[in-house]
């Protein structure tokens, strides 16, 4: 167990390995627990969307009802201060699945930013969270509703895509999201029923996954994760993730930074990194170097079981970012090869 | 959790195998390998090498963390466990045979006997 924002969670179940394999080839369930989730209503429908549209990157007045979206949270330096999920419950009320070791920084962001016609609930402590990912969850998921007897079953929502269920049992969301790269889902509900669903999932054949199988799964697809890739001095145009910035908005929080960084290109950005040869696991905070100069850092690394060799994203001038570009890390001393390899890893 | 009687152990979960003629194996208990999980990487010392006792001697690497790995006595280096670059997850299956990582002549065979027997061993690991 590790201390993970104040929350004690598991790094392994039976082995990092074997769970990220299993993720990846049936299904694995996550306890996520520990992220945050706000609600953003406004008893004017467009008073909550028109705020979150200049706070948040993405596009959020594009949201229809039932759908979510990748989005960033800026400081006015454009700098990241969280990367979240947005989703449209109804019109005028917004659910936002955001960090666990950013909770008290967002809601005082936002608390701040928000003007007094739009409220901002914190409803982490009263959902806990799994996350079911893997190939076969979505079959899980119907498979248990079935077994239950369920006369009324749900289907998932789509890609992204959030459904509000019926308050039978509390406030229980499912959302068709996760950090694995797999198909899968999120569910929140009060804590209670949480260990039902668990142990629902484990019987139909999940696989129980910790944070080591969820750090390496996001790293083989290069997904960022705050306070690693994600400071609050460097922009997703810098960290290579434009596709959740929407340009074409008239005005968000550090736009004006990010189109100036469009324009005149960035002296940092965020690469993928591959070991060749045999080599000690990358690890945060490795220096890189090309021609004995050190050019950059480790921002995450691991061994990829997916490729069986070592993967890290690393922040490196710009220059020496190019796929193929020969790179030397360091480690404990001595320099071992790795080459700029295409995003994602797999 | 395997504790051989045959092997002394050090606090830091190193276990010595005495073969005699001043000549010491030296590998992680099962308790350590457990406590990694699989290893990914075993870095070793070069053969002749002059160490003291406490003296970092060897890292491993799980998916998890990197470890160093003490020598819980004095001596020279004769040889280290080469098979372990190739396949680390013999100390995971193996601790106490395949899984050795270094032989060493010590400098002063009296002080193994400053070394926990497998009855205390067992006792540190168990509180």
């Amino acid at each position: 167990m590790v201390d993970f924002a104040g929350w004690s969670l598991p790094v392994q179940y039976t082995g990092i390995k074997q769970e990220a394999q299993a993720v990846r080839s049936s299904g694995g369930v996550f306890d996520i627990s520990h992220m945050g989730q706000l609600f953003v209503c406004s008893e004017f429908d467009g008073a909550a969307v028109a705020a979150l549209d200049r706070l948040l990157t993405s596009s959020v007045t594009s949201l229809r009802p039932g759908a979510g979206q990748y989005s960033f949270l800026l400081n006015e330096a454009g700098g990241v201060i969280d990367d979240l999920i947005v989703y449209c419950l109804e019109d005028g009320i917004y659910f936002l699945v955001v960090n666990a070791s950013k909770i008290d920084e967002v809601t005082q962001w936002l608390e701040q930013k928000l003007p007094g016609n739009v409220t901002l609930e914190d409803t982490s402590n009263q959902f806990g969270g799994i996350a079911v990912q893997g190939p076969d969850s979505a079959e899980w998921f119907a498979l248990i509703q079935r077994a239950a007897g369920d006369p009324d079953p749900v289907s998932l929502p789509e890609r992204f895509g959030i459904l509000d269920l019926p308050r039978s049992m509390g406030r229980f969301l499912v959302c068709r999201t996760g950090y694995t790269g797999e198909d899968g889902f999120e569910l929140f509900c009060t804590s209670d029923f949480l260990g039902l669903w668990w142990d629902a999932f484990v019987d139909a054949g999940a696989t129980p996954a910790g944070l080591g199988a969820r750090d390496i799964l996001r790293l083989e697809k290069c997904y960022p994760l705050n306070g690693n890739e994600l400071k609050p001095d460097r922009t997703p145009i810098e960290c290579g993730l434009r596709f959740a910035v929407d340009m074409t908005k008239v005005a968000f929080i550090g736009k004006s930074v990010l189109e100036s960084q469009q324009k005149q290109g960035v002296p940092h950005c965020l690469v993928a990194v591959q070991q060749v040869g045999k080599a000690p696991p990358p690890r945060t905070g490795y220096g890189i170097s090309a021609n004995g100069q050190l050019i950059g850092k480790v921002t995450s690394g691991g061994v990829s079981p997916g490729l069986g060799c070592g993967i890290a994203l690393v922040w490196i001038q710009s220059g020496h970012h190019k796929v193929g570009t020969d790179l030397m890390m360091e480690i404990r001393g001595k320099q071992f090869p790795c080459q700029v390899v295409k995003k994602p890893f797999v | 959790m395997s504790v051989p009687e045959n092997l002394k152990y050090a606090k830091s979960h190193e276990w010595v195998r005495d073969d005699g003629d001043g000549v010491v194996t030296v590998g992680i208990s099962d308790f350590a390998q457990e406590k990694m999980t699989e290893l990914v990487y075993v870095e070793l010392p070069e053969a002749d090498r002059e160490i003291e006792a406490g003296d970092e001697l060897a890292v491993v690497e799980s998916v998890k963390s990197a470890s160093d790995i003490y020598s819980p006595v004095s001596g020279t280096v004769i040889e280290a466990n080469t098979a372990l670059e190739d396949d680390p997850t013999l100390v995971n299956s193996a601790p106490y045979s395949d899984g050795w990582m270094f032989q060493i002549r010590l400098s002063d065979p009296a002080k193994l006997d400053a070394l926990m027997n497998a009855a205390d061993y067992e006792k540190l690991i168990s509180e």
